[in-house]
């Protein structure tokens, strides 16, 4: 059997000193050799991996023929953004996982080939895409991946889409969320312009609910509406000192680097603080793109504390390997207890207690449970929260009739339609997890949102 | 892209403006804030409306220069147009009867305190309002807060207006002989929390309006998380009004010096290249 082709990666001690894309893509070469690896399978399990089913050896099958328009049209059919999900999708936990190869540990490496075909098309675009239009008004809040995979279908479809976005900036969590050196700003932008070129409009600085109000958009012309305005809220574990000065969540830190640009200060406005000696809690994606974005800044030590094991991080096994190389130091089965500052309130150290596994939740994963006395202290002088986040309570909370569970997610039917008729939602705002499952979701609502445009017009 | 309809200066270094906005003009009520970035490189910077014109689409912001943003702000002109401007944030003012209000401005906080007691004022309350300055040419919109008061009055450090002293001079004063229903307050940190310590004994229900630093302003970041009553809130979208006696002003008072080293490379970097610019008036 053929091994896998690896990813060509930059030199992790040249990397970890700039923001520049971290994975460089196959050549030609590599590509042709990762495709025709491919087994083509009659019943293929691989695509029974992916949220969005993509015809995956179709598309590879293109490739291995050096086709990768075509391949593209493929990833096209179900992925509006397969330049992103290239890059970002946990591709080990899903279709690869699925990959009948991979029980030899040699499992075609799909997302890499994905990234190729993508990176092509967006380099050769395809300006013929003609668009029949209806006329009828459609409108998405928030521009990240659900809202722009959700937009996008509909835009094709031939609706006429709005997107609102609240920042200054399109791309929601794809643009403040996930650094550079992961998805290259560039890439996101080409997409995005693809669509505004098809005729989507995005309006920046709204925040739908304050700016207006969602009975606003309806008296406007809009027939319906796709609530994707993701998380918000972010999670912190409560324990003293929590609130000490250089104490960050990793939203404000990535929002700080990656939407403001903070690490060209003071070229640009908005500052941060470039930590000597890091510590990042938390164990997923978001954990390891602080932790690396620390090392970058200039950190001497970044230390990623985490309560299980490596085995129990939810963050892909990618993004580990490349925080290790970088230099991150794991601290696996440690939680912290306290943050002490110095005088001035600024945070000066860190108390863990050790933590030891136990039996297994819910969700498979095992509990964790503290060892009393095994207090201890690491020193820092800077520590970034990534635990997680809760959905974006501002737009649910100020629109009447607009359902949500006891955590806050906005309920929706098997359509994806909230309480009230009309209102459609997905992505984080009703709970997902990766920028994949959001684009599931997006493309699922768009269905769902031009069935029910149908109904309305046929009932009239 | 969004035009400086309107510049006046108010006061020293004091700044007033009317921003093109209409969607937020149509919708913003007292209480309620904007955030600002002026250009590509520009940071999001939150200040108070203080007023609207829905039927020209205006919103007002007033704003002292005090750093990198708000003097670069400054130094445009009438038909400028600055990048971002989104809003409006946070929650409204809670507006009912209560009786007699006291609503007290340090600063440029005269400015935001003027949207609320119009409003106040509109629903039947007795608006008291006690500026506090350094000096007396740093008052400003006097004549604008006295249209909205009932009665004003003023505390200056070196006396040259009103009371010498303290705002909290004069209110230990007014609640001594009057009724006192509500205060409102919104100023420099350690105004409002002398104004909160003095209430706090007798009582007086004390809304305070907090500027710890924010980022997205849409409840997001975290940044401006403050402790009220033990429990942590976001000021832009808990806020950005609290009761005055539960608010830890310690800790706000720290979280607001995180980046003042960094605050001034900003401003003097700014300040090398304005001098390399000619200054439009």
């Amino acid at each position: 059997m053929l091994q896998k082709i690896k990813m060509p990666e930059r030199d992790p001690k040249i990397r970890k000193k700039d923001f520049k894309q971290v994975n460089s893509g196959y050549s030609q070469e590599e590509m042709l050799k990762e495709a025709i690896r491919c087994l083509q399978c009659k019943n293929p399990m691989c695509r029974s991996g992916c949220p969005v089913e993509i015809n995956i050896p179709s598309f590879i099958k293109f490739l291995a023929r050096n086709k990768p328009g075509k391949a593209v049209e493929v990833l096209k059919q179900k992925n509006n953004l397969p330049v992103v999900c290239g890059r970002v999708c946990p591709q080990e936990n899903q279709c690869e996982k699925f990959c009948i190869l991979s029980k030899k540990g040699e499992s075609i490496c799909i997302g890499n080939l994905e990234r190729y075909a993508a990176d092509f098309a967006a380099e050769n675009p395809d300006d013929n895409i003609t668009i029949k239009k209806n006329g009828i008004k459609i409108v998405v809040v928030g521009s990240g991946p659900a809202g722009l995979t959700c937009g996008g279908d509909l835009l094709k479809m031939g609706y006429d889409v709005t997107i609102y976005e609240s920042l200054h900036d399109s791309g929601g969590v794809l643009r403040y969320g996930i650094p550079e050196f992961r998805l290259p700003k560039e890439v996101l932008d080409t997409e995005i312009n693809s669509l505004k070129k098809l005729g989507m409009k995005i309006v920046l600085n709204t925040l739908v609910g304050r700016t207006k109000t969602v009975r606003d958009l309806f008296s406007e012309g809009y027939k319906a509406v796709f609530v994707a305005v993701g998380a918000g809220l972010p999670v912190f574990p409560r324990v003293p000192g929590e609130n000490l000065n250089r104490i960050y969540c990793a939203n404000e830190f990535l929002v700080r680097v990656n939407l403001m640009h903070s690490y060209d200060f003071p070229a640009y406005d908005t500052p941060v603080y470039k930590g000597k000696n890091v510590v990042v809690v938390g164990g997923g994606n978001t954990a390891m793109d602080s932790a690396r974005t620390a090392v970058r800044l200039g950190a001497e030590s970044v230390k990623l504390i985490y309560r299980r094991t490596e085995n129990e991080m939810p963050a892909r096994k990618e993004e580990r390997l490349h925080a290790k190389e970088e230099g991150v130091e794991f601290i696996i089965l440690t939680n912290p207890v306290k943050f002490v500052g110095d005088e001035t309130k600024f945070v000066k150290s860190v108390e863990c207690v050790k933590m030891e596994l136990g039996e297994s939740d819910d969700s498979g994963r095992r509990r964790s449970h503290k060892v009393e006395g095994s207090n201890y202290t690491i020193e820092t002088d800077m520590v970034i929260l990534a635990l997680g986040v809760h959905p974006n309570p501002i737009l649910p909370s100020l629109t009447e009739g607009l359902n949500t569970d006891s955590q806050g997610y906005l309920v929706i039917d098997n359509n994806y339609m909230t309480s009230i008729p009309g209102i459609f939602a997905g992505g984080d705002i009703v709970g997902g997890n990766t920028v994949i499952e959001a684009m599931g979701m997006g493309k699922k609502a768009a269905k769902a949102m031009a069935e029910y445009i149908h109904l309305i017009k046929c009932s009239l | 892209m969004y035009k400086i309809v309107s510049k006046q200066e108010v006061g020293l270094k004091v700044q007033s403006y009317e921003i093109y906005a209409p969607e937020i003009a149509k919708n913003a009520k007292a209480g309620q804030f904007i955030i600002f970035r002026i250009d590509d490189k520009g940071e999001r910077v939150p200040l108070t409306i203080v007023s609207t014109n829905p039927q020209e689409g205006l919103v007002r912001i007033i704003f002292q220069e005090t750093g990198k943003s708000t003097e670069h702000l400054a130094s445009l002109c009438k038909g400028d147009c600055i990048r971002d401007f989104v809003g409006p944030l946070g929650h409204p003012t809670e507006i009912k009867k209560y009786g007699t209000v006291i609503a007290v401005a340090g600063g440029v906080g005269v400015a935001e305190v003027l949207p609320v007691i119009k409003v106040l004022r509109k629903v039947g309350n007795k608006i008291i309002t006690v500026v506090g300055a350094r000096s007396k040419d740093l008052i400003i919109l006097e004549n604008e807060l006295r249209q909205e008061s009932d009665l004003l009055l003023f505390a200056t450090n070196d006396g040259t207006y009103g009371v010498r002293g303290f705002v909290t001079d004069v209110l230990r004063d007014i609640i001594s002989k009057e009724k006192s229903d509500m205060m409102y307050v919104i100023g420099p940190v350690s105004m409002m929390q002398a104004v909160a310590e003095l209430t706090r004994e007798k009582r007086i229900h004390t809304l305070v309006s907090l500027n710890p630093i924010m980022l997205d302003g849409t409840g997001m970041c975290g940044a401006c998380r403050v402790t009220i009553d033990g429990k942590m809130k976001f000021a832009c979208v808990d806020g950005p009004e609290f009761n005055g006696h539960s608010v830890n002003w310690e800790e706000l008072v720290s979280r607001l010096a995180l980046f003042k080293d960094l605050e001034k490379i900003s401003v003097n970097k700014f300040k090398n290249e304005q001098e390399h610019k000619c200054y439009r008036k």
